[in-house]
C-alpha cells in the first residue's frame, strides 16, 4: 500500500484531533495553546499536502500565512497568560470565568 | 519515502499523545518540540523543502522558546497538566470529529497526481507570493502589519503597569 | 358655467372651516363675531352658486349636467375617480342645504351670542355644511361615503359642542355610535357592490342596476345594506333613539340636523340610488315599511314628550318616515310594474326629496321658533311656558304657520308633499297608507299640543310652583332681529316652497293650485288633522276634557309612549349590558386576559425560565464554548453526510 494524499489527511485528522481534545479538555492554559499549535500543525500538514499531490502552490502559501499566523498567536496568547497569571495568581481555565454572567 | 512517512507519523502522533496526556508540563513541552521536529520531517517527505525549513524555525527555533518561557514565568510546573471536568466530553468529541474527518477523507474521490514536484519549491514558493498577477503581496503585507500588532500587543499585555 | 361651480359650492364653506380654525382661532380670537361673517358670507355666496347651477340644470337636457372627473386613487386595476354629479335631485339638494344653513348662520348670530365657543362653533357650522354639499355632490360611493362620515363627525361635534355638560356629550357619543351601526351596514354594502360590479361610480351602478347585470339577491342586499346606513342617519326605526337626546346641541344645530344636513342624507341617499333599490321588491318594500311604521311609531312618542325639542324631534323622525315612506311605495309601484320605469324613477325622487324639500324650511323654522321661546324663557319644558303669544307674537306666527304647514293644511307646503305620499301610499301599499293616515291626526294633535301649551294661556314658568306666577316676567321679550328675520324668512319659505314646481322639476307631477283641493284624499287628511287640532285645542286650551283623566284612562300606552317604548332601555339595559358587556365583552375581556395576556406573559414567563435554565450554560468557561463549537460543527458535517 503504498502511502498517498489519504494517508497525510488521516494524519493530519488524527493530529487535529489529538489538539481538540487537549484544547477542550486541559486545564493549563499554556498547554491548552500547545494544543492548538499542534492543531495548527495538523492543518498545516493537509494543506501542504495538498499542494503536493495537486501542484497548487497556494496550499504552500496558505501554509505560510498559517504559520505567520500561529507565531502571532503564539506570541498575544502567551503574553494574555502571564498577564492573566500577575493578576490572579493562575493559569487554569477553570478557575478564570470572567466571561460568566 | 514509504518508510519514512510511516515513521515520523507514528513519532508524531505519538509526541501529540504525549502532549495532551502527560501531567509534567515541561516534558509536555519537550515532546511539543518533538512533534514539531516530526511534522517538519513529513514536510520533507512532502518534497516542500522552504516549508520544512521554515517549520523547524518557526515552530522548533521561535514558538517553542516561547512556550517554554511561558511555562517557566507561570511557575505552575509544580501543578501539572490536570484534566479539567470536561475530560469525556472532550474526548467524544475529538473521537467523533476523527471519525467524520476520515469518513471524509476516505469517502472522497481526490483527483491526485502522483508524480512529486521535483523542483526545488522555494523560487516557485517567491514566485506565488510576489508575483505581480496573482500573487499574494497584499495579504503578505497585511501579515507583516499583524505580526508588528502582535509584537506590540504582547509587549503591551505584559509590561509591568 | 364653468365646471368649477359645483366645486366651489363645496369648497367655500370648507375653507370657511380652515380660515376660522386656522387663522381666526388661533390669531383672532378677540375678534369671533368674524367667525360668523366669514361663514355667512361663504354659505350666502354657496347659496347664489347654487341658484346659478340650479338654473343651469334646468335649461339642461335631461336636467344632468355632465361634469369632468378626475383621477384620485389609483390601486392597481382599481382606478377611484372623484368628479360631481350635478342634475335634478344635487340640485335641489344644494339649495334646501345652502338655504337652511344660510338661515340657521344668520339666527345663530343672534342665539350663540356672547357664547365663548363661539368661533368654534362657527367652525363646526362651516364643516357641517361643506361635508353635507359634498355628500351631495359626490358622484362614486367611496366620496360620497368619506363625506357621509364626515356629516356623522360634524353631528358628534354639534351635538357635543357643550361638552362639559355630561348629558351633551354622552348625547353626541350616542348619535355618533348609533348612527355608526347603519353605517357598517352601508359601508358592506359599498364593498360588496364594488364586489359585484367593480366600480363605485353610482351612475354606473345605476345602469347596472337597471340592466339587471346584478343578481337579484345581491342587489337586495346591497340595496337593504345601503338602507340601513339611512336608517342610522335618518334616525328611522330601530336606529332612532340617537335623534331625541341629539337635542342637546345647540338649537340652531338641531335646526339644521333634522331640516338639511344630518338626517336629510340618508333619504338623500335612498333618493340617490333609488333605481338600485327600485330594482329589488324586497328591498323597496322594507325601506316603505320601516319608513311607514317610523311615521307612525315616532308619532305615539311625540303625543307624550313635555321638551319643547323632543316633541319635534319625534315629530322630525315620523317625517322622515314619510319620506322613507314615500320612497318605498314609489319603489313598490316600480317593481310591480304598475309604474313604468321611466316614469317611476323620477318619480320616487320627487316624492321623497319634494317632502324633504319642504320638510327643511318648516322643520328648522320650527326649531329656531323654539330655540327663540327659549331664549326668552330659559327652558325647553312646555308645562312651564305658555301665554308667550302676547310678548313673542312674531315667533308666535311663525311657529303657527310652521305647524299648519307640517300638519298639511291646504295651502301650506307640507300639503303638496304629503298628499303625494298619501296617494302613492293609496296606490301601492294600501296597509301602509292607514298607518299614514292615522300618523296625520297625531301629527296635528302632537304639533298643536306645542302650540297651545306653549303659546296660548297664561305663563306658567318662573315662581309657578310658588304661587307667584307673572304673566309679564320681565325677560319675556321677543328675540332679536338677527333671529326674528331668519325666522320670517323660512315662515315665508314654509308657505310657498309647495308652490315651487319642484316636484315637475324631479320627475314628478304637479297639482295645480286649487287642483289639489279636487281630490278627496286631500279633504280625508285635512279632516283628521283638523280633528287632530281640535282634539288638542279641547284638551289644552280650552279644556273642554281633562288631561288627567284621559292619561288616567290611558295610563298603560301613556306609560308606553313617554317610556319610548323602553327602547332606550332595551339597547341600554338589554343589549349593551347584558349581551354586549356581560356576554360580548366579558367573553371578550376572558379572552383578553386569558388567552392574549396568557399567551403573552405565558412567552415572557417562558423566557424568563429558560433564561434561569439556559443561563447556567454561559459558564464562562472557553472550554464549554469550544466544545459546542465543535459539536455544531460536527452536526453540520453530519448533515452534509447524511443528506447532502
Amino acid at each position: 500500500m503504498t502511502v498517498g494524499l489519504e494517508h497525510f489527511l488521516i494524519l493530519s485528522a488524527i493530529l487535529f484531533s489529538i489538539g481538540l481534545y487537549g484544547a477542550l479538555a486541559k486545564r493549563n492554559a499554556v498547554v491548552i495553546l500547545m494544543s492548538i499549535e499542534i492543531m495548527l500543525n495538523a492543518v498545516n500538514i493537509a494543506m501542504v499536502a495538498f499542494w503536493r499531490y495537486g501542484h497548487l502552490i497556494t496550499g504552500q502559501v496558505f501554509a505560510i500565512f498559517i504559520m505567520v499566523v500561529a507565531a502571532a498567536e503564539a506570541a498575544v496568547g502567551l503574553a494574555i497568560i502571564i498577564s492573566i497569571y500577575r493578576s490572579r495568581e493562575t493559569v487554569d481555565v477553570e478557575k478564570i470565568d470572567l466571561m460568566k454572567w | 519515502m514509504e518508510v519514512a512517512f510511516w515513521i515520523l507519523a507514528v513519532i508524531s502522533v505519538a509526541s501529540a499523545l504525549a502532549v495532551v496526556f502527560l501531567r509534567h508540563i515541561f516534558r509536555a513541552a519537550l515532546f511539543l518540540v518533538l512533534c514539531f521536529f516530526a511534522i517538519a520531517g513529513i514536510y520533507a517527505t512532502l518534497n516542500a523543502d522552504f516549508l520544512a525549513a521554515a517549520q523547524v524555525l518557526i515552530y522548533v527555533g521561535a514558538i517553542a522558546v516561547l512556550i517554554i518561557f511561558a511555562i517557566m514565568l507561570t511557575r505552575e510546573t509544580q501543578q501539572g497538566s490536570p484534566s479539567g471536568r470536561f475530560r469525556l466530553i472532550a474526548f467524544l468529541v475529538g473521537a467523533m470529529f476523527l471519525v467524520t474527518m476520515i469518513l471524509v477523507v476516505t469517502g472522497t474521490d481526490w483527483q491526485v497526481i502522483t508524480e512529486a514536484p521535483t523542483e526545488p519549491t522555494t523560487s516557485s514558493l517567491a514566485q506565488a507570493l510576489f508575483s505581480r498577477e496573482e500573487g499574494f503581496v497584499l495579504p503578505f503585507e497585511i501579515v507583516a502589519a499583524l505580526l508588528l500588532a502582535a509584537v506590540i500587543g504582547a509587549i503591551a499585555l505584559v509590561r509591568e503597569k | 358655467m364653468p365646471s368649477g361651480v359645483p366645486l366651489a359650492i363645496f369648497l367655500l364653506p370648507f375653507f370657511s372651516f380652515i380660515v376660522i380654525s386656522f387663522v381666526i382661532r388661533p390669531f383672532l380670537n378677540s375678534k369671533p363675531q368674524l367667525s360668523g361673517y366669514i361663514t355667512i358670507t361663504s354659505i350666502g355666496t354657496s347659496l347664489i352658486l347654487s341658484l346659478w347651477v340650479l338654473a343651469e340644470v334646468s335649461s339642461a337636457p335631461g336636467h344632468m349636467l355632465s361634469m369632468p372627473d378626475y383621477e384620485w386613487l389609483v390601486i392597481g386595476d382599481t382606478v377611484i375617480r372623484f368628479g360631481v354629479t350635478v342634475d335634478a335631485l344635487a340640485a335641489i339638494m344644494l339649495i334646501v342645504v345652502t338655504s337652511v344653513s344660510l338661515l340657521v348662520q344668520v339666527y345663530s348670530q343672534g342665539y350663540m351670542h356672547g357664547d365663548p365657543g363661539y368661533s368654534r362653533y362657527f367652525a363646526f357650522m362651516s364643516l357641517f355644511t361643506a361635508f353635507m354639499l359634498g355628500l351631495v355632490l359626490a358622484d362614486n360611493l367611496i366620496i360620497l361615503y368619506v363625506f357621509w362620515e364626515g356629516v356623522g363627525l360634524c353631528s358628534y361635534l354639534l351635538i357635543g359642542f357643550w361638552f362639559h355638560r355630561p348629558a351633551a356629550a354622552r348625547a353626541a357619543t350616542k348619535a355618533f355610535i348609533v348612527t355608526r351601526i347603519g353605517d357598517f351596514g352601508f359601508l358592506a354594502a359599498i364593498l360588496f357592490l364594488y364586489f359585484k360590479t367593480g366600480t363605485f361610480d353610482i351612475g354606473e351602478l345605476h345602469h347596472l342596476a337597471l340592466a339587471g347585470a346584478i343578481g337579484g339577491t345581491v342587489l337586495t342586499w346591497a340595496a337593504i345594506g345601503v338602507f340601513s346606513g339611512a336608517i342610522g342617519k335618518s334616525a328611522q326605526f330601530p336606529l332612532h333613539t340617537w335623534l331625541p337626546d341629539a337635542m342637546e346641541g345647540p338649537t340652531p344645530v338641531s335646526a339644521l340636523i333634522h331640516a338639511a344636513t344630518m338626517v336629510a342624507a340618508g333619504i338623500y341617499l335612498v333618493a340617490r340610488m333609488f333605481p338600485i333599490f327600485a330594482s329589488s321588491l324586497t328591498a323597496v318594500t322594507t325601506v316603505a315599511a320601516i319608513g311607514g311604521f317610523t311615521a307612525i311609531f315616532a308619532a305615539t312618542m311625540g303625543l307624550v314628550m313635555n321638551d319643547i325639542k323632543r316633541v319635534l324631534a319625534y315629530s322630525t323622525i315620523s317625517q322622515l318616515g314619510y319620506m322613507m315612506l314615500g320612497l318605498g311605495v314609489v319603489g313598490i309601484g316600480v317593481a310591480n310594474d304598475a309604474i313604468s320605469l321611466e316614469v317611476g324613477l323620477g318619480l320616487g325622487v320627487a316624492v321623497g326629496i319634494f317632502h324633504l324639500f319642504n320638510h327643511a324650511f318648516f322643520k328648522s323654522l320650527l326649531f329656531l321658533g323654539a330655540g327663540s321661546v327659549n331664549h326668552a324663557t330659559g327652558t325647553f319644558d312646555i308645562r312651564e311656558m305658555g301665554g308667550l303669544r302676547k310678548v313673542m307674537p312674531w315667533t308666535y306666527a311663525t311657529f303657527l304657520i310652521a305647524s299648519l304647514s307640517i300638519v298639511g293644511i291646504w295651502p301650506l307646503a307640507g300639503f303638496w308633499s304629503k298628499e303625494g305620499i298619501l296617494d302613492h301610499a293609496w296606490d301601492h301599499q294600501t296597509a301602509l297608507f292607514f298607518l299614514a293616515m292615522i300618523t296625520v291626526f297625531m301629527t296635528a294633535f302632537y304639533m298643536f299640543r306645542l302650540v297651545f301649551l306653549t303659546f296660548a294661556g297664561e305663563y306658567r314658568g318662573g315662581n309657578a310652583g310658588h304661587g307667584g306666577a307673572s304673566a309679564h316676567a320681565p325677560s319675556l321679550r321677543e328675540s332679536p332681529l338677527m333671529m326674528v328675520a331668519p325666522m320670517g324668512l323660512l315662515a315665508i319659505l314654509a308657505v310657498i316652497s309647495g308652490w315651487l314646481p319642484v316636484s315637475s322639476f324631479l320627475g314628478g307631477k304637479s297639482e295645480s293650485f286649487f287642483g289639489a283641493l279636487a281630490h278627496p284624499m286631500a279633504w280625508v287628511s285635512m279632516v283628521l288633522a283638523g280633528l287632530g287640532i281640535l282634539l288638542a285645542y279641547a284638551l289644552y286650551s280650552a279644556r273642554w276634557l281633562s288631561v288627567e283623566s284621559l292619561r288616567r284612562r290611558f295610563a298603560p300606552l301613556h306609560t308606553l309612549f313617554s317610556r319610548k317604548y323602553w327602547f332606550d332601555e332595551l339597547y341600554e339595559r338589554v343589549i349593551v349590558v347584558r349581551v354586549l358587556v356581560d356576554g360580548i365583552f366579558a367573553l371578550l375581556n376572558w379572552f383578553d386576559t386569558r388567552i392574549v395576556d396568557g399567551v403573552v406573559n405565558g412567552v415572557a414567563g417562558g423566557t424568563i425560565a429558560a433564561g434561569r435554565v439556559i443561563r447556567r450554560l454561559e459558564t464562562g468557561q472557553l472550554q464549554v464554548y469550544g466544545i459546542a463549537i465543535f459539536i455544531g460543527v460536527l452536526a453540520i458535517v453530519a448533515c452534509f453526510l447524511i443528506f447532502g
